[in-house]
């Protein structure tokens, strides 16, 4: 399951959709919103996608991580909107039968997201505003 | 014959524009490269982006992708998801 969502994003839920009785282990990997970037107070932050290409993007990755592991369910959940510090921006979650293949796929995923989806982050400081890796 | 095509605008492109979409005047079998050059003309603001992508119907497209008046096109500064 693959989504982008303007609500807060629910772990259990997301662990409920990751069950199957062929699971030996279930990974999460979840992006937090954090204060301090660059040594500067954070008030929010602000996600921005493309939503259409980012869903199919999100898709390819996972059937990627799909011909590269064995995968028995795999939740994707990206958040958008105003977000607060301390609240989850993206949800990766992997069942698989063994464990090395669920940390595996779930680091690959993210690692992924972050690198191809057009999803965008600006950084609202209490003294400035900028979007993250737009600038050399 | 020119046609106009219409372009979605994201981050940090929206900012620096000031709109979220915009139409331009392209000519037959312009490509993706010439969309990029009549932008960075209009808008100086846009070269100053670490990279800028289009896509074209949702799909990352090359430079020498040809353009028609249906298209969806989107300019793709760097993303920064997760």
């Amino acid at each position: 399951m693959i989504s982008i969502t303007s609500d807060p994003i629910d772990i259990s839920s997301a662990l409920t959709l990751l069950q199957s009785d062929q699971a030996g282990a279930v990974d999460f990997f979840l992006g937090l919103v954090r204060d301090n970037t660059q040594q500067r107070p954070v008030d929010h932050l602000e996600y921005e996608a493309y939503d259409r290409m980012a869903i199919s993007e999100m898709q390819k990755i996972v059937d990627q991580a799909h011909e590269r592991w064995t995968i028995l369910e795999c939740v994707v959940v990206h958040r958008k909107g105003l977000l607060r510090v301390g609240e989850i921006a993206v949800l990766i979650g992997v069942s698989t039968p063994h464990r090395a293949d669920a940390f595996d796929a779930c680091r690959y995923i993210i690692d992924t997201i972050k690198q191809t989806v057009p999803i965008w982050k600006k950084e609202v400081f209490t003294d400035g505003e900028s979007w993250v890796n737009a600038h050399p | 014959m020119n046609f106009p095509i219409s372009v979605l605008l994201f981050g940090i492109t929206r900012d620096l524009t000031g709109q979220s979409s915009l139409s331009l005047p392209l000519a037959e079998g312009a490509q993706v490269s010439d969309l990029l050059q009549v932008l960075t003309d209009q808008f100086p603001d846009l070269g100053r982006i670490r990279s800028l992508m289009v896509a074209v119907n949702g799909e990352y497209a090359e430079p020498n992708q040809v353009l028609s008046v249906t298209d969806e096109v989107a300019l793709i500064p760097p993303v920064s998801g997760g």
